[in-house]
């Protein structure tokens, strides 16, 4: 994945990527724009020398044109005797290189009326020029291509070129039809001839040479090929029979354009060499034979190929330096990070005493070096101060695990109290919300008959309300073994803790003297939540008593002292708010109302005080599930028995 | 050394017999060495007859063939006749033309069935068989003119006939309007010259019930009399040449390319390739165990339409004009 890589691959990978892409770009635009120009110059230069040698060949061609012109215009304007025709003959023959003989052949009985034959031929044969007569049985001249072509199509016409009698010589025929009036009617006459040796053309076509590979050829009107770089094809192909073997139609196509006496150049590959080429064409003038030159790609492309070539090659080692340069700058810019990481790893680890480098740095990666000696500097204070909080709460903390065992050893813990006392069971617990609590329960007797059992919740929580509790519990027992009635009790607790309470703490009291022979319960209330009561059979309700005032705040409250009577087998059910008003994580109050649904189910299974307060209080776990405990938790329940 | 020699010796005595056994005519007849003419130059229209030599196939059935070359200045029906080959191929038509003015040849082979003479015109000048009237007709030599002359009659045509020796160029310049053509040779050989298909008209005679039955092997009718075994073991082998040359067409154009390119005939291997799958529809054009064989309704066919054009006064009979060499194997 890219995004795990280092800051130095993705530096070189992107600065390689976008470059690469400029420079491709580039590149390609400037080979393409190179190209084309190259590719125009190219067409100019060979449709020049295409042209060139066209030229070349054409004033070779066309004054040799002229000569049976000029005879074929003698003969229609002069009267001539046979002797003047020969004389004529000769002389053309002898005094022009290029023909190597020249015929005047008269259609039949045009010379004489009973003469069917009549041509006279001068020809060149070693060195000298001689005569002789052609036609005959054994040579029909009327059927030949030299004299039917420029009869029947009336005008002066090159033949289709042949090998000369003796054979190696190619030649051609140049033919003039000539005519005469007789009687005010155009009549045709015959043929002046003159068959020309083409060795010359076939030495100017060879000698053109385009790069090392390129050559030149001529075909005829018909597609022969009069010269070509591979004798083999010279008189026994035409360009359309090479496209047949070769299967190459697009080459028929290109023939047909060169016979047609069409110009061109156009892209295609040698028979010859198997090279690309480009073809340029362009038809003679005078016999309208095609001239084709092939210009091989390569070779003339050699010079751009060459020169991007040694661009891309220029490019790769450009590439390569900034990929190194890159590479080097990213690592000198990566390396400190890299050790400040690994110092930052042992910082973690706890070693602040490691020296961090590179602070001398003016640049971003210093200030990166500073921050860290900086926080490696806060980071030391800081843990130095934690230490020496951490001392100090861990001695609070056992202080306080001290001050939670004697709080919990001061309320009874042993159950059952009084098991010689049959007359009642009784049950309670004190869960604090923190290691100390402000609630608090006690119970004992007063006498042989009566049993004192109170509960209490002191205003706020934790060591202060564990304090005024410590105090509240001793008051409360101290004056509740005096033998007086709970209100009394109450108020002379009150007035005892009220002077000094500067804290102005105070506590909710529930008090409550049982006589066990007789199940009569007087009691007094401090503005503590009404007990529950079960009357056997009856089921649970709230007591219904006078609220009353909280204990340790006005001196001279007077309590309210009340009574009520139970029968074996009834409960009564003191607690705390931490019950009613336990919390679960969205905020909902356990509530009293489901106490007194949650009691009234566990009594129908059990009338057991123990097993009552635990079911309890196993509901209210739970109720709250994970929600921390906001507050503590105090339940006590007495079971009256009878005797 | 004496054992090997002798060894040697029965071998040869033995191939001796074996020879005089099948062929009976190596040593017993003085014909062993024999001459042939094919009646043009070197080209895959007797692409048979030089595979059987260059493969061996007359030395087999016990000739030993000299192929010599025909054409204008050698013209096969003068060999024939003046006994300087004896072996020589002709135009069923010539052959009935010979036969007529008493001279006595026999056609011991039919080689090829259908005719492949042919007209082609320019198709944006004709293009049915009625655009024909009024226009000009090059027609090459007077072979050719028979067929071309019933063709003519049989739709009442007019035209004006130019006599050509064989070119394509006055055709191919537009001197004329229709030529006639052998469809494995001119007619392809205009289409090598750059002019497509479609740009032409064809009438194939033999379309238009004019098969006059092209090539075929005569002799004289002294020599079948005389050497009748040799006849049919020149027709065998040559069939067998043909057969081979037709199974093995790339090989077969290399032997007849290397016949051409010796008689300094322009030659390529496209239009040699064309004339021999050509010559093929015309070697099987009737059914296969019909190879070589003269059908007794072409031969009248052909004969009548010459005696209908004055060429014949007589029609010589079949029986007398024609012997079954080739025994199918």
């Amino acid at each position: 994945m890219l995004k795990d890589r280092g800051i130095a691959f993705k530096l070189t990978l992107s600065i390689i990527i976008s470059t690469s892409l400029i420079f491709a770009s580039i590149f390609i635009y400037s080979y393409l724009f190179s190209r084309q120009i190259i590719h125009k110059k190219i067409r100019e230069n060979a449709k020049n020398l295409t042209n060139a040698i066209v030229n070349k060949i054409d004033m070779i061609l066309l004054p040799l044109e002229k000569l049976p012109q000029g005879i074929s215009y003698v003969l229609e304007h002069t009267n001539y005797t046979k002797a003047d025709l020969i004389t004529l003959l000769k002389t053309v023959v002898k005094n022009n290189p290029d023909i190597y003989g020249c015929a005047i052949a008269f259609a039949p009985y045009k010379f004489k009326k009973q003469t069917l034959y009549f041509a006279p031929y001068c020809y060149k044969s070693n060195g000298k020029v001689k005569l002789k007569y052609i036609g005959g049985d054994s040579y029909r001249y009327f059927y030949w291509d030299w004299y039917q072509l420029p009869k029947e199509l009336g005008k002066p016409t090159w033949t289709e070129p042949y090998y000369g009698k003796g054979g190696g010589i190619i030649m051609a025929t140049y033919s003039v039809p000539f005519y005469r009036e007789i009687n005010g009617k155009r009549e045709f006459i015959g043929v002046v001839a003159a068959d020309i040796s083409l060795r010359w053309l076939q030495n100017i076509v060879a000698s053109v040479k385009v790069g090392k590979t390129g050559y030149a050829f001529l075909i005829s009107k018909d597609g022969t090929f009069i010269t070509y770089p591979n004798k083999k094809f010279i008189m026994n192909e035409t360009i359309f029979t090479i496209a047949k073997e070769y299967n190459c139609p697009y080459l028929r196509k290109i023939g047909q354009r060169m016979i047609h006496g069409c110009c061109g150049f156009v892209p295609v590959r040698s028979i010859l060499t198997n090279k690309k080429c480009w073809l340029s064409f362009a038809p003679l003038t005078s016999s309208g034979w095609s001239l084709g030159v092939m210009f091989p790609q390569k070779e003339l492309m050699a010079d751009i190929m060459s020169l991007n070539t040694h661009v891309v090659f220029l490019g790769i080692l450009g590439f390569t330096l900034l990929a190194l340069v890159v590479v080097f700058i990213s690592r000198f810019i990566t390396r400190p990070l890299s050790a400040l990481t690994h110092i930052t790893k042992d910082v973690a680890r706890g070693n602040l005493d490691i020296e961090i480098p590179y602070t001398y740095l003016g640049d971003e990666v210093g200030k990166l070096a500073q921050s860290f000696e900086f926080m490696k500097e806060s980071l030391k204070e800081y843990i130095k101060d934690l230490k020496e909080t951490t001392a100090a709460k861990e001695r609070i903390e056992s202080e306080l695990n001290i001050a939670a065992e004697i709080q919990s050893s001061m309320l009874p813990r042993t159950f059952p109290p009084f098991p010689e006392r049959k007359e009642f069971d009784i049950y309670a617990i004190m869960h604090p919300a923190k290691e100390v609590g402000g609630d608090f329960y006690d119970f004992f007797f007063i006498d042989e008959n009566k049993l004192c059992f109170l509960i209490g919740d002191v205003s706020g929580k934790g060591i202060p309300a564990a304090l005024f509790m410590a105090i509240m519990k001793y008051l409360l027992k101290t004056e509740a073994l005096r033998e007086v009635d709970p209100d009394t009790i109450l108020k002379r607790v009150n007035k005892t803790i009220c002077p000094d309470n500067d804290a102005c703490m105070f506590a909710t009291i529930f008090l409550g003297i049982l006589e066990v022979n007789k199940g009569i319960i007087h009691f007094a209330n401090a503005g503590h939540n009404p007990p529950l009561i079960y009357y056997r059979g009856k089921g649970v309700k709230l007591l219904d008593i006078s609220k009353g005032f909280v204990v340790g705040v006005m001196e001279d409250i007077i309590f309210e002292s009340q009574k009520l009577t139970l029968l074996p087998g009834d409960i009564i059910f003191l607690y705390t708010d931490g019950v009613t008003e336990a919390m679960d994580i969205d905020g909902k109050l356990f509530s009293v109302e489901r106490l007194v649904k949650n009691l009234t189910e566990i009594l129908k299974d059990t009338q057991d005080v123990t097993l009552i307060i635990k079911t309890v209080e196993k509901d209210i776990k739970n109720f709250v599930k994970n929600a921390p405990q906001s507050d503590d938790i105090t339940m006590l329940a007495l079971k009256f028995k009878g005797k | 050394m004496v054992k090997s020699m002798l060894k040697r010796l029965l071998l040869l005595v033995s191939y001796i017999l074996f020879n005089l056994f099948f062929h009976g005519v190596s040593l017993a007849t003085s014909l062993t060495y024999i001459t042939f003419i094919p009646q043009w130059r070197p080209q895959a229209q007797f692409a048979g007859y030089y595979v059987a030599y260059e493969k061996g196939f007359y030395k087999k059935y016990g000739l030993n063939v000299k192929i010599l070359t025909g054409g204008p200045d050698s013209p096969s029906n003068e060999y024939l006749k003046e006994g300087k080959a004896e072996f020589a191929t002709m135009w069923l038509s010539s052959a009935i033309q010979m036969k007529a003015h008493g001279i006595k040849i026999i056609n011991i082979a039919q080689i090829l069935q259908r005719s492949s003479l042919m007209l082609v015109a320019w198709r944006s000048k004709v293009k049915d068989i009625q655009d024909l009237n009024g226009k000009k007709i090059g027609v090459w030599g007077s072979t050719f003119i028979v067929p071309l002359k019933a063709f003519i009659k049989k739709y009442n045509l007019k035209v004006k006939i130019i006599p050509q020796m064989g070119s394509i160029n006055l055709f191919l310049r537009g001197g004329v309007d229709a030529a006639t053509a052998m469809w494995y040779n001119e007619y392809d050989k205009i289409i090598n010259s750059g002019v497509d298909p479609c740009e032409l008209t064809t009438f194939l005679f033999y379309k238009y019930g004019l098969n006059f039955p092209e090539d075929g092997i005569y002799v004289l009718q002294s020599t079948y009399k005389k050497y009748p075994n040799i006849c049919a073991a020149f027709v065998k082998a040559s069939i067998e040449g043909w057969l081979y040359a037709f199974k093995h067409p790339k090989e077969a154009i290399d032997i007849v390319l290397k016949y051409m390119f010796n008689a300094h005939v322009p030659a390529n291997r496209a239009h040699q390739t064309w004339m021999l799958q050509a010559i093929e529809k015309a070697f099987f054009y009737h059914a296969i165990n019909s190879i070589g064989i003269l059908k007794k309704s072409d031969y009248y066919k052909v004969a009548n339409i010459l005696m209908q054009e004055g060429l014949i006064n007589n029609i010589p009979l079949f029986k007398d004009f024609y012997k079954n060499c080739y025994v199918k194997r």
